[in-house]
C-alpha cells in the first residue's frame, strides 16, 4: 500500500490551498485525489468576474483564479490524480480510490485533509410538488451546461432561490439570449450577496419576489409554467396570491449541502446546523489527524476566504505529520497540552467554524467565522471570555447570506486561565 | 402479420411476451412511450405482498400469492433484485383486533404462508421505530421488496433475446376485426395480429371498448410517494403497512432494495390517464400519515417525490381472458396492487390462454435466463480490479451519489432494449436516482448518450418524446 503523509481529497479551491499550504509548511509527501478531469472544482465553471479581491487584490473569473493556485501547485510539484474517485475512508485513514487507469486502489494516510465541497439543493428536497418534465435544472447544473458546454437549457426562465448561484445564472441566461422572469425567494430577505442583486438583477431589470415559492410545476414533457405563491411567516403558501407564469425551465439556487457522505462513514462528527464537522481551533474533526476546510466544512459566499480557511487546514495537517513523526521518535504518545474551551454560538449566532479551541494550540490570531440567522440592522456582534466581553462590534446590517467573522488573540485567552466558554452573540443596541 | 401483439410494455406486457416466447410465435409489443416500464410499473410501492388483502378466492389473491412464490427463483434466473423481508401490518388500537384477526384469517384462506399475529414486546424487539401506540401487528414472512424497473427491464430484455420484436413511441390509435384476426392502426402505421393481448394499464379500458360491446372501466387511481435518502434506509427493516380501519387507509413505509426509505402511497381518483402530477395535499398527507406508525422518520431526507396512477378497475379484480365478444382478444386488465407481484404468475396465465388459441409449441430454442448489467458495487475487491483491467470504463464513476461507473452506463445502452434517455439510463443503472437527483451526472450522461447513439447532445430526452434537455446554444436568439 502507498503512503502519503497527507492526501487531500477534493482538487478545488480548499483542496488546492490547503495542498499549496502543506508543502511550504514542509511536507513533501503530498496527494491531491480529483474526481473531474481538472484540477479547479466549480470554479472551472464561474465564468464571471469577482473572485480573488481579497487574496489577490484583483479582480478574477474563477478559472483565472483556480489557475493561480494550480500553477502554485505545479511549481511545488505536488502530486494529484485526476478522474479519480475515493470510495471511502476508513477511520485509520486507508484512503480506497478509483480510476480507469490504476483501478481500485488503497492509501495510507499521516493525516487527511477533505475538502470535497458541496452539492446544491435539489427540488426533491423541498418536495415541490407537480409533474417531473425536462427543464428543471439545479442552477449549477445549468451554469454547467452553458458554461461549458456551450448549450442554452431553456429560453423562458423562472429561478427559485436567491442564493448566489441562482442570481449569477439570472444574469448569465439573460446574456445568452434566455428571458428571465423573476427570482422568486422563500424567505424574507435574500440568501445571496448584496452585490449580485444589485449587479444580476437590478441591473437587467429582474424582478426578485421575496417571500414567494412554486407551488406547482406544469407540463407533462418539459416544463411549460409553474405557479408562485407567497408564503406566510411560517413558509406556508397564502391561498389566494397565486400568479401563474409561462416559462420552459425553472431554475433552483435552494441552497447547498457539504458533501460529507465520505466523512460520515469513516466515523467523523457532524454539526446539525452546518452538516459539516465539527472541529476545533486546527479545524480538526474528532477524529485525530482529519481536517476538513471550504465548503464541506460550511458553506462559504467568497472562495477567498475557502482559501484562507484551507491554508490554515495545510498548516495544521502539515504541523500533525511532523509532530506525529517526532512523538514516533521519542516513543511518547500525544499530549493533551493546553484547555479546550467551547464557542457557544446564541441569540442569533446559528453557529462558530471552529466550535472549539485549545488556547495552547490555537494560532496568535484565530479567525472565528459564523452565520447569524436572520436579517440584523445596527447590531453588534460581541464576543465574551465567560462573564466579560472582550468584543463588541457594530454592524450595519447583517443577514444569513453573508458570512461573518471574528478574530480572537491567543494573548487575550491566555489571560483567563480558568475560561469555561467563549460565546459569540448578536446583541442589540 | 404477427402470430401475438402485446399492446403495452408495462411489467404484465413484458411478463407476458417473456413467457410467449417460450413457445413458436412471432409476438411484438406495441409501446407508447420511448421505453419500457414507464406508466404505473415505474411509479409504485415496489412491493412483494404476502397475499392477505385480496378476497379469498378472488384471481388477484391467486395470482399474488403465486406470484410470491416465483419470484425468488425468478429473480435468480433473470437477475433482478428482490428481498424476502417480510412485512407487519400495524394496529394502533385493541378494538380494531378483529381486523387484524380477520386479515389473518383471509392470508390463510388465501395460502399464505408463515403468517402470525405479533404482540407489542416482540413487535419492538423487530422494529424499535415503530409507533408507541402499535398494539399488535400481522406479521408475514413471504412479503418483499423488489425493484420494479429492474424486473420489469429484465422481462423485456429476455423476451428480446428470445425473439419478440419491440416497438417503442408506438401509440394504438384502432384496432378493427380482419378475417385473418385483428388490424392495429398506430401512430407508426398498420400491424396485424393472430392474437392481441391488451395489457395497456391505465388505458387497458380505451383499449378493450375499441374490439368489445361490453365496455369497461379504468379509473386512474393516483398514489403520492415520497423517497427518502439511503441515510434513512435502515429506519425499518420490514414493509410497515397500517391497518385499514377508522384512522383511514394509512401509508407503508418500507425499505427499498436499494437501500432507501420509501413512504407512501395516496389514492387519489383521477379523470387524467397521464395524472402523474404530485400534489401538495397529497405529499402532506404522505408525510403526515407515515408517522402514525413509524416514528422519528427523518423528514429531511426526503431527496424526491413521485406519484404513479394504478389501474383501477371498478369490481377490483384483475381481469384476464378472453374476450367474450372478441375472439382472439385478450385481456390483461385492471392490473393494479398487487400487480407488480402477482406479474409472473400473470404472464404464464396470458401465456396459457394464448397458447391455447393459437395452438402453440413449444420454442426449443428458448433461453431461459438472463444477466443483468453488473453491479461493481457488490463485487468483491479483487474482482472488481479485474474488471477495471478487462474494461477500464468500469473505473470512471459518472454519477457520484449512486456511484455508478461509465462502464454500467454504457452497457446499459448497448444491451437489447437499451436505454436511449436520461430516464431510461437512470431506472436501468440507478445515475441520477440519489440524493442529488441527477444535478452533478446529467451533463455527463447526457455526453455518454449523445456519443454512443450518434446524436448531438441537443437531441438527449429526459424521458422521450418533447422532453429535450437543452433547447439550443449559446445566443442563438440574440
Amino acid at each position: 500500500m502507498k503512503t502519503y503523509d497527507i492526501v487531500i481529497i477534493g482538487g478545488g479551491p480548499a483542496g488546492l490551498s490547503a495542498a499549496v499550504s502543506a508543502k511550504k509548511s514542509g511536507t513533501d509527501s503530498i496527494l491531491i485525489l480529483e474526481r473531474d478531469k481538472e484540477l479547479g472544482g466549480i470554479l472551472n465553471q464561474c465564468i464571471h468576474n469577482g473572485f480573488g479581491l481579497h487574496t489577490f487584490k484583483e479582480e478574477l473569473t474563477g478559472p483565472e483564479y483556480a489557475g493561480r493556485f494550480i500553477e502554485q501547485v505545479q511549481e511545488l510539484q505536488i502530486e494529484y490524480k485526476l478522474h479519480t474517485m475515493v470510495m471511502d475512508i476508513s477511520s485509520d485513514k486507508v484512503v480506497t480510490a478509483m480510476n480507469s487507469t490504476d483501478g481500485l486502489f488503497e492509501i495510507r494516510a499521516g493525516a487527511v485533509i477533505l475538502a470535497m465541497g458541496c452539492r446544491e439543493r435539489s427540488r426533491g428536497a423541498l418536495n415541490i410538488p407537480g409533474y417531473r418534465p425536462a427543464g428543471i435544472f439545479s442552477a449549477g447544473t445549468a451554469q454547467r451546461l452553458v458554461n461549458m458546454e456551450g448549450y442554452l437549457p431553456g429560453r423562458k426562465v423562472v429561478i427559485l432561490g436567491s442564493g448566489d448561484i441562482g442570481l449569477i445564472m439570472a444574469r448569465r441566461m439573460t446574456l445568452e439570449g434566455a428571458q428571465v422572469q423573476v427570482v422568486a425567494e422563500l424567505m424574507p430577505y435574500s440568501g445571496g450577496l448584496k452585490r449580485n442583486i444589485v449587479q444580476c438583477l437590478d441591473d437587467y431589470g429582474i424582478p426578485l419576489k421575496l417571500s414567494h415559492t412554486v407551488v406547482e410545476i406544469r407540463g407533462k414533457e418539459r416544463v411549460e409554467g409553474i405557479t408562485l405563491a407567497q408564503v406566510d411567516e411560517k413558509g406556508r403558501p397564502v391561498a389566494g396570491t397565486e400568479e401563474e407564469y409561462e416559462c420552459d425551465t425553472l431554475l433552483l439556487s435552494v441552497g447547498l449541502i457539504p458533501e460529507n457522505e465520505l466523512s460520515g462513514g469513516m466515523g467523523v462528527e457532524l454539526s446539525r446546523v452546518t452538516s459539516g464537522p465539527v472541529v476545533n481551533e486546527s479545524l480538526e474533526t474528532n477524529i485525530e489527524g482529519v481536517f476538513a476546510c471550504g465548503n464541506v466544512l460550511h458553506v462559504h459566499d467568497l472562495v477567498d476566504f475557502v482559501s484562507e480557511e484551507a491554508a490554515a487546514a495545510g498548516r495544521n495537517a502539515a504541523r500533525y505529520v511532523q509532530e506525529a513523526g517526532s512523538r514516533k521518535a521519542q516513543g511518547t504518545d500525544k499530549e493533551a497540552a493546553g484547555r479546550t474551551v467551547e464557542i457557544c454560538a446564541v441569540d442569533g449566532v446559528r453557529y462558530t467554524v471552529p466550535s472549539r479551541i485549545n488556547t495552547e494550540r490555537m494560532e496568535d490570531i484565530q479567525t472565528v467565522r459564523f452565520r447569524v440567522g436572520g436579517v440584523y440592522k445596527n447590531c453588534f456582534v460581541s464576543v465574551y471570555l465567560d462573564e466579560e466581553r472582550i468584543l463588541h462590534r457594530k454592524r450595519p446590517v447583517m443577514a444569513p447570506g453573508e458570512m461573518e467573522e471574528v478574530k480572537l488573540k491567543r494573548e487575550e485567552l491566555l489571560r483567563h486561565p480558568d475560561l469555561k466558554a467563549i460565546t459569540v452573540k448578536v446583541e442589540e443596541v | 402479420m404477427y402470430d401475438v401483439i402485446i399492446i403495452g410494455a408495462g411489467v404484465s406486457g413484458c411478463a407476458s411476451a417473456r413467457e410467449l416466447s417460450r413457445y413458436r410465435a412471432k409476438v411484438c409489443v406495441l409501446e407508447k412511450a420511448e421505453d419500457v416500464c414507464c406508466g404505473t410499473s415505474k411509479a409504485n410501492s415496489a412491493i412483494a405482498h404476502a397475499g392477505y388483502d385480496a378476497p379469498a378466492g378472488s384471481l388477484m389473491a391467486k395470482l399474488n400469492v403465486q406470484g410470491n412464490r416465483m419470484m425468488e427463483r425468478l429473480s435468480q434466473e433473470l437477475d433482478f433484485a428482490f428481498r424476502r423481508i417480510g412485512s407487519l401490518v400495524i394496529c394502533r388500537d385493541r378494538e380494531e383486533m378483529p381486523n387484524l384477526q380477520a386479515l389473518y384469517d383471509r392470508g390463510v384462506a388465501n395460502g399464505v404462508e408463515g403468517l402470525r399475529i405479533v404482540e407489542q414486546e416482540e413487535l419492538r424487539r423487530m422494529e424499535p421505530h415503530i409507533s408507541e401506540d402499535a398494539v399488535a401487528a400481522l406479521y408475514a414472512p413471504t412479503a418483499g421488496i423488489v425493484c420494479p424497473f429492474g424486473m420489469n427491464i429484465a422481462f423485456a430484455e429476455n423476451a428480446a433475446v428470445n425473439g419478440v420484436t419491440f416497438r417503442f413511441d408506438t401509440e394504438v390509435q384502432d384496432i378493427r376485426r380482419t378475417e385473418r384476426g385483428w388490424l392495429i392502426e398506430t401512430n407508426q402505421g398498420p400491424f396485424e395480429a393472430k392474437c392481441v393481448v391488451n395489457a395497456a394499464g391505465v388505458y387497458a379500458d380505451v383499449i378493450h371498448n375499441m374490439v368489445s360491446e361490453q365496455k369497461i372501466r379504468i379509473t386512474p387511481r393516483r398514489g403520492d410517494y415520497c423517497l427518502l435518502d439511503k441515510s434513512a434506509g435502515s429506519h425499518v427493516s420490514r414493509v410497515i403497512f397500517a391497518l385499514p380501519g377508522k384512522y383511514g387507509k394509512g401509508v407503508l413505509v418500507t425499505p427499498t432494495v436499494h437501500g432507501n426509505l420509501l413512504i407512501g402511497p395516496t389514492a387519489i381518483d383521477t379523470e387524467d390517464k397521464e395524472g402523474v402530477n404530485t400534489t401538495r395535499a397529497g405529499l402532506d398527507q404522505v408525510l403526515e400519515k407515515a408517522g402514525e406508525n413509524v416514528k422519528d422518520l427523518p423528514m429531511r431526507s426526503v431527496i424526491t417525490s413521485f406519484a404513479g396512477l394504478r389501474a383501477h378497475e371498478e369490481h377490483h379484480e384483475f381481469r384476464i381472458g378472453e374476450v367474450e365478444d372478441a375472439a382472439g382478444f385478450v385481456d390483461c386488465a385492471g392490473i393494479e396492487s398487487p400487480g407488480l407481484t402477482a406479474s409472473p404468475a400473470i404472464g404464464v396465465m396470458v401465456s396459457e390462454i394464448v397458447r391455447k388459441i393459437l395452438q402453440l409449441e413449444e420454442n426449443p430454442a428458448f433461453v431461459g435466463t438472463r444477466k443483468g448489467i453488473v453491479n461493481p458495487q457488490e463485487m468483491p475487491m479483487e474482482e472488481r480490479r479485474q474488471l477495471i483491467r478487462e474494461n477500464p470504463a468500469y473505473g470512471n464513476i459518472i454519477c457520484r451519489c449512486e456511484m455508478v461507473t461509465e462502464g454500467e452506463i454504457l452497457d446499459a445502452i448497448r444491451r437489447p432494449l437499451g436505454a436511449r434517455s436520461l430516464d431510461g439510463v437512470k431506472r436501468r443503472t440507478r445515475a441520477g436516482m440519489g440524493r442529488c437527483q441527477a444535478g452533478f451526472c446529467s451533463p455527463r450522461v447526457m455526453e455518454i448518450l449523445a456519443r454512443e447513439c450518434g446524436k448531438d447532445i441537443s437531441e438527449i430526452t429526459k424521458a422521450g418524446g418533447a422532453s429535450k434537455i437543452v433547447v439550443g446554444v449559446n445566443k442563438d436568439s440574440l
